[in-house]
């Protein structure tokens, strides 16, 4: 029996490990089919078990929280969060259970019935409650010092080393079939051997992170805040001992993330933002450093707080406020200090971010900071490589063979293959797949070795490096393989295009690929992309942002326009402007523009332009310099009187005056080719289905179409929909659409409005018909 | 202070190493290219599991890097390891090591490197430090 009970009390614990996760998963999609079986069977294993086993208690927390799921299953409950809460804390509290069982620690019951009663229809919400008294029996293990473990792998590596060779010369002659298979077993065993000794000392880092989803949601729950949680590079695996260190500051940032850094719901929608917060960890390789990245979108650092705290706190005000800003930052890292005004449950206990940065120092690691207020914080651990496995390409350049980290890697094509093209712009390789167009380096040009005799296709793989991509060819891609990399001597790394060095199992030394080191060397930047990054970010939260060029006018003022009305910005000489015929006018590729401008267009030897196209005319605009795109915001003071000014907008805390397009196209175009198209007013248009439908097909037709009729113009025809204003029926010819393809009788004149030509002819009769 | 040193030939000259630097002495198999490197390393090479980056003797001493010296002198700087490579090992013998002549003015390679020398038979033998030698490490005592 107690066999039993030892095994039900591991595969228990197992479970509970393995689901952690997946609890916090379907709380936050509680219509996962998936989850929601996983926590079922778990609950239902239990209470199998319970019975079997003679444990009462256990048997009842398992079996009330069976019917209640299973009511979920059936879809007569909706998985709420009080039913969720409740269901959690019964799987806790079986947790709880168990390790009590197998301590033989006795737990108080009276907590029992009240988690039951939670879980029925309507109950109210429960606290959630930790027992105090209760310790997890330590999983069983032993100590063991480092050094022992290091040697014991690289006795391993000689191993593997050595049967490798051996395989090699047998390979040669002729062989007993009975050696051969002591061989072949030896070799699997080596093999398993290798794999288990290589796991002693590494570790995936999803180890550290696999507890974080719990944690992010048991803290941002019991401060009334909600925080969506996003784990990346949960693969890369780290020395054991790295792992261990860096639980405790990771867990103590995390926390400070939610508590100090992401705001209360109601601030949040205040400030504009989403109101779950939004915490992103993630782990990569750079160099010869694992890169571990918490970002928050909280409030950022306040450095005034941090200053008025250390001032209160006897420092010295003046000092401390001539620090650059940088300096300030780094304040957080004072020891004794909390910035947060009031000390609440989570952090805050007197454990402050000096003990944080201490132990990260500790294995030779840095924290970095950047706080953007009110947008967010991100921090960064940078904890040195001795030693990781990593899932590796390798590549052929040269007649040598290079490792790069798959998880760089985003994709490999062949310079052969039909999605993809290469230019060659300004002496730079450019690769263009499918609409994305990023610089392409020659491996071998970039570490400055001969290309290897080879005439088949190159090898393109597409590297992702954290601010940018890039495109770097090889002769081939040879292999994937798990390679242990340790890191190189300063005399290898000190090249910058190097990551590590590993020993695969030729025997042959490797050396690993530094992808951001290679991009650095071959002097990419991708600051510009970072930019254009952001705005797509923004665009997609703002959904309503609307790109525009900002530029430096003629007068030195910033002004913008938007994006969709320039066709190109193009240089011009200044001798090709001319004042002719009552007006500026410029020449560009044979034709004579009419050029606009705010300042003085005389006296410069060169001159931007911007070249505005609505369709039908074009319009040029004199600035001085274009400056950047950026995405408008959504709230426009307008300009007080008509102008050339549309109005202000606020970007990056800077008025902008945003370019009245409209005004520039009807004060500036050559009024010959306005006048000869005829204006169609489109009216009663409620729900914008004519402007954006109709209008390009009368565009296109030779029509000028406003929604609103211009001062003291008569419209040539006018539009509407079946419910036509009566006031314009007698000023102009009018023509109807229905929606319906029937006309309602014989004397319905409308056009059905997907009939694209009965609706031209109409147009073009019903002018007629005004001209007789 | 009596001390056992190894003599070995680089370019043609005797050179004495401190047997307390020294790992081992190994035949180096293939060496594996760093492209960008320094030209002072030749590469890499497995010593069974471990990797060594391998250095040019010759052209960390300023001199012409010619030679295809195989066997090479093992030593551990600052938790790497290197394989210095060596024309030739002599002798493995104790030596008392003596400050330079006053005077005796090294070419500035040699110079970095040398630590005194010792006397084999009444011939001086310029003692040399192979951590001195070691691309990287010696830039960063310049």
């Amino acid at each position: 029996m107690d066999d039993l009970i030892q095994e039900f009390i591991a595969e228990t614990r197992e479970t509970l490990e393995a689901l952690s996760g997946e609890i916090v998963a379907w709380e936050a999609h509680p219509e996962d089919r998936a989850r929601l079986d996983a926590i079922f069977r778990f609950v239902h294993t239990v209470k199998g078990s319970c019975g079997f086993l003679d444990l009462p208690r256990l048997g009842r927390l398992s079996h009330a929280a069976e019917d209640v799921l299973a009511q979920v299953r059936e879809g007569t409950r909706a998985a709420d969060r009080p039913l969720v809460n409740a269901v959690l804390a019964v799987v806790d509290r079986i947790g709880e259970l168990v390790e009590a069982i197998e301590s033989g620690a006795s737990l108080p019951d009276h907590g029992d019935e009240l988690l039951i009663a939670a879980l029925a229809e309507g109950a109210e919400e429960i606290a959630q409650t930790n027992l105090p008294g209760l310790h997890r029996a330590p999983a069983r293990s032993v100590r063991l010092g480092v050094d022992l473990l290091d040697r014991m792998m690289s006795g391993m590596s000689d191993m593997v080393l050595a049967r490798n060779e051996l395989s090699r010369r047998l390979r040669g002659g002729d062989i007993d079939p009975t050696i051969e298979a002591a061989l072949e077993r030896l070799s699997l065993t080596v093999g398993e051997m290798r794999d288990t000794v290589t796991r002693t000392r590494m570790q995936k880092i999803d180890a550290l992170f696999s507890a974080l989803p719990r944690m992010v949601r048991d803290t941002a729950a019991g401060l009334g805040k909600s925080v969506l949680l996003h784990v990346e590079g949960s693969d890369v695996e780290l020395d054991r001992e790295m792992i261990e260190m860096m639980r405790d500051p990771l867990v103590h940032i995390i926390r400070n993330a939610i508590d100090h850094g992401i705001e209360r719901p109601i601030e949040r929608r205040a400030a504009g933002k989403r109101e779950n917060g939004r915490l992103v960890v993630s782990a990569r390789q750079s160099g010869n450093q694992i890169i571990i990245e918490i970002t928050d979108d909280g409030r950022g650092i306040d450095t005034d707080k941090l200053i008025r705290k250390l001032v209160a706190n006897g420092r010295d005000e003046a000092k401390l406020r001539g620090l650059s800003e940088r300096a300030k930052l780094d304040l957080v890292f004072e020891p004794g200090l909390t910035s947060k005004d009031e000390v609440s449950e989570v952090s805050g206990r007197g454990v402050g971010m000096d003990i944080v940065r201490a132990s990260i120092e500790q294995i030779g690691g840095r924290v970095d900071l950047d706080s953007q207020p009110g947008k967010g914080l991100r921090l960064a651990i940078h904890v040195p490589l001795t030693l990781s496995i990593i899932s590796a390409i390798v590549v052929g350049a040269g007649g040598q063979r290079f490792a790069i980290s798959r998880q760089a890697i985003e994709e490999i094509v062949t310079d052969h293959a039909d999605a993809i093209r290469i230019d060659t712009i300004g002496g730079a390789q450019v690769l263009s797949v499918r609409g994305r167009r990023m610089p392409l380096l020659n491996l071998c040009e970039v570490l400055q070795i001969p290309r290897a005799a080879h005439d088949g296709p190159r090898m393109i793989s597409i590297v992702n490096i954290g601010e940018g991509s890039y495109a770097l060819a090889a002769d081939m891609v040879l292999d994937n393989e798990e390679l242990v990399i340790k890191p190189a001597s300063p005399a290898v790394m000190s090249t910058g295009v190097y990551a590590g060095q590993t020993l695969p199992d030729s025997g042959l030394p490797m050396l690993l690929l530094d992808c951001a080191g290679i991009a650095h060397v071959a002097g990419l930047n991708f600051s510009r992309d970072e930019e254009q990054v952001e705005d797509e970010e923004d665009a997609v939260e703002a959904e309503a942002g609307i790109p525009a060029l900002l530029f430096e006018d003629l007068d030195g003022v910033r002004r913008a326009v938007p994006l969709a009305a320039v066709d190109r910005v193009e240089q011009v000489e200044g001798s090709s402007v001319r004042f002719a015929a009552g007006r500026h006018r410029v020449t560009i590729d044979g034709r004579i523009l009419p050029l606009a401008a705010q300042g003085k267009i005389e006296g410069r030897e060169r001159l931007n332009v911007l070249r505005l196209k609505d369709g039908v005319n074009e319009v040029s605009y004199a600035i001085d310099e274009a400056l950047d795109i950026i995405t408008l915001p959504e709230e426009l003071v307008p300009a007080r009187e008509p102008g050339p000014i549309a109005g202000v907008a606020l970007i990056d805390d800077e008025q902008v005056e945003l370019l009245d397009i409209l005004w520039v196209f009807d004060e500036h175009a050559d009024r010959e080719a306005v006048d000869a198209a005829p204006l169609c007013l489109i009216a009663g248009d409620r729900d914008g289905w004519m402007a954006s439908f109709v209008r390009p097909l009368l565009e296109t037709a030779g029509y000028r179409v406003v929604t609103q009729l211009p001062q003291g113009e008569l419209p040539a025809v006018v539009l509407s929909t079946e419910a036509a204003p009566a006031e314009l029926a007698d000023k102009a010819p009018l023509v109807r659409l229905r929606s319906r393809r029937a006309a309602a009788g014989a004397g319905d004149d409308s056009v059905y409005r997907y009939d694209r030509a009965g609706l031209l002819s109409a147009l073009e009769a019903r002018m007629a018909g005004k001209g007789r | 202070m009596t001390h056992l040193y190894l003599i070995a030939q680089v370019a043609g000259r005797a050179v004495a190493i401190d047997s307390d630097q020294v790992e081992s002495v190994v035949d180096i198999g293939e060496v594996t290219q760093v492209p960008l490197a320094s030209k002072h390393v030749r590469g890499l090479a497995a010593l069974r599991s471990r990797v060594v980056t391998v250095v040019d003797t010759h052209s960390a001493l300023g001199l012409d890097s010619a030679s295809q010296a195989r066997r090479a002198v093992i030593t551990h700087v600052e938790g790497h390891h290197y394989a210095l490579l060596v024309d030739a090992l002599d002798d493995v013998a104790p030596f008392d090591l003596l400050p330079l002549a006053g005077g005796v003015a090294l070419d500035t390679a040699w110079q970095r490197a040398g630590r005194g020398i010792v006397e084999r038979d009444g011939e001086p033998i310029l003692a040399i430090d192979l951590a001195a030698l070691v691309p990287g490490y010696s830039a960063a005592l310049n």
